[in-house]
């Protein structure tokens, strides 16, 4: 009997427990990390009185309260609302967001015995088509969240937020094409694979190495299509009157939870497409250069075997290390740049970034029909 | 200057092109993300250097420069009594109309007239410090480096001459507040001294309900004053 299944349920648990375990403190770090940033201390006083002590752990009991004040705050909704739709709209805001994660490989397979069970919970061959099929969803849930709150406002927040997400789809699978060139697949975990090779014998064959432009064109598209600051223009926390305008308690949570995911999942991406995705430097498996088994074989002719277990945690560790730089990466981004204009943010998607793409989509074509 | 340009202003004139740098976007965005990146890990590792400069204020609290009229008090004789004369100086001095004070006769010919009631009402009081400059002989000080306390009713506002008295000054409190305890406990007991009570007659007593803990009970007036 295949007992595949249940591993599939484990690795399902993981990629959940990433996501919505890191989507709480992610609210955390971005007031931290601003406060940070601007001089400020941010949020550190919720907490929890326990033993006539108050423990508030940096502040990162805020996300619970938050949480707390989000479930129990009232719904309200306007009558005229479309209520299916209404209601509908936050969740397939989520949804997207939730299981574009599952291609993205955390880890080596591991072999136990017979079995192989890999740290991705679909190995899908056109993994990378997944990711675009599916994020591209997210724009229903917004422009139904305009048009279903019966409310202008939200009506032309939607209407922004799904040319912008539509117009920057492009150059997001435009920059991504010459990365596929490179590698030869679609898939993700084997692209993971074809960036442990060494470029000449001591670089690392990660993306950012191999596809510079296009990792520039799909950090800025990714967060264009994640609606963040500097193109934030369809929401505008601050000032502008965004498509979730009417939403109250958790169905405004679901919007705001869906932001952080895709954060993550655009985090998780740019690990996997550009920075080598698990894979450690120089650390190889057994068979390369006379390996027995997994171990360091450094350029200058060094060589560290640390064994399998110890290989599978390092790499393990070495995404987790990376993902959270990236999302590290993205707050800052967000607090250091100011947003752009309706009109810049269609400059700039049509007339610059696509060109761009196509452009680097060409070269790349041409040098790899050079090589082979 | 010429003859052409005199008479007209000259304006510099500032380009809004964007140069070659400012097209490509990502060398200014790389040089926006040093100074958030700077000011980012200086403000968690930097320790002293750090830039940001909040004060948690319940918790940690900035002394007031010295000149700080804070919370009045009233400064007490070696004996414990106040050095309060009843000469109404403070009083008609004071622009808010809250110091409210009755006097009382002592038997004592050196000082003749003591306060049998002074009240102020901190509510009503601007924190001018006229009263201070007006007194004669030093009994009535700001100095005490805190604010007037939060209270609830208007009653609570109004310090009698006990809370006046308790209240230390800053160098005092910082000393752990010694003098309070040095001061004799009150007798009870009238001193056989011969009291006539001046003003409205309504006095003896304080308006306020709020007494401070470290004079909680005690009496007010001549009982207090002992030689």
């Amino acid at each position: 009997m295949d007992y595949s299944f249940l591993w599939n349920l484990v690795t399902i648990v993981i990629m959940f427990a990433i996501l919505v375990g890191l989507a709480g403190p992610l609210t955390w770090a971005e007031r931290r990390q601003s406060a940070m940033i601007q001089d400020r201390v941010g949020p550190n006083r919720a907490g929890i009185d326990l033993f006539g002590k108050r423990i508030t752990v940096l502040g990162l009991m805020h996300p619970v309260a938050d949480a707390i004040k989000m479930i129990t705050k009232e719904d309200t909704m306007n009558i005229r609302v479309d209520r299916l739709l209404y209601n509908l709209a936050p969740i397939i805001s989520l949804m997207p967001a939730l299981v574009t994660f599952a291609v993205v490989p955390f880890g080596p397979d591991i072999h136990w015995g017979d079995a192989v069970l890999p740290l991705q919970v679909a190995r899908l061959d056109a993994g990378a088509l997944y990711v675009f099929a599916v994020s591209s969803l997210a724009v229903f849930g917004v422009t139904l969240a305009g048009y279903a709150s019966a409310s202008r406002l939200a009506m032309m927040g939607g209407l922004r937020a799904s040319a912008q997400m539509i117009s920057y789809e492009v150059t997001m699978g435009l920059s991504i094409m010459g990365l596929f060139l490179v590698y030869g697949t679609l898939e993700p975990y084997a692209m993971v694979l074809e960036q442990g090779e060494l470029l000449g014998g001591w670089l690392p064959g990660w993306g950012i190495i191999r596809q510079p432009v296009a990792f520039i064109l799909f950090l800025t598209a990714a967060i264009a299509e994640n609606k963040r600051v500097p193109f934030d223009l369809a929401e505008g926390e601050s000032e502008i009157v965004g498509y979730f305008v009417e939403y109250s308690g958790m169905k405004f949570g679901m919007f705001f939870m869906a932001e952080y995911i895709e954060v993550i999942v655009v985090a998780g991406l740019l690990t996997t497409y550009f920075f080598g995705g698990w894979q450690v430097p120089y650390l190889m498996d057994a068979g390369y250069a006379g390996l027995s088994t997994a171990g360091f074989v450094f350029p200058g002719g060094g060589v560290w075997e640390i064994g399998e277990v110890a290989a599978t945690v390092l790499r393990v560790g070495a995404f987790l290390f990376k993902l959270l730089f990236f999302l590290w990466f993205q707050l800052m981004i967000r607090w250091t740049l100011p947003r752009f204009r309706y009109d810049q943010v269609m400059n700039l998607g049509w007339r610059k970034l696509l060109p761009l793409s196509l452009l680097n989509l060409v070269i790349t074509a041409a040098v790899v029909l050079m090589i082979h | 200057m010429t003859e052409a340009t005199k008479g007209t202003i000259r304006i510099k004139k500032v380009s809004h092109d964007m140069d070659v740098q400012d097209r490509l976007f990502v060398p200014a965005i790389v040089s926006g993300l040093g100074a958030t990146v700077r000011h980012f890990f200086k403000n968690i590792f930097g320790g002293e250097a750090k830039y940001s400069m909040t004060i948690q204020y319940p918790d940690v609290k900035v002394e007031y420069p010295q000149r700080f009229r804070g919370q009045h008090r009233l400064v007490p004789r070696e004996d414990g009594a106040p050095r309060c004369v009843a000469c109404f100086m403070c009083q008609t001095a004071c622009p808010a109309r809250c110091i409210h004070i009755v006097a009382g006769e002592t038997e004592d010919d050196r000082i003749e007239k003591y306060p049998a009631v002074f009240e102020i009402d901190e509510l009503r009081c601007v924190m001018c410090g006229l009263c201070v400059e007006a007194c004669p002989c030093d009994a009535i000080r700001m100095d005490s480096g805190i604010h007037p306390k939060p209270v609830y009713t208007h009653e609570e506002g109004t310090f009698a001459k006990n809370n006046l008295l308790a209240v230390l000054g800053r160098e005092e409190a910082k000393a752990g507040g010694g003098r309070s305890k040095a001061a004799p406990p009150p007798t009870a007991a009238g001193t056989g001294r011969k009291v006539r009570e001046h003003g409205d007659g309504g006095a003896g007593g304080s308006a306020g309900g709020y007494e401070h803990p470290k004079t909680k009970g005690q009496p007010i007036g001549p009982n207090r004053y002992s030689h």
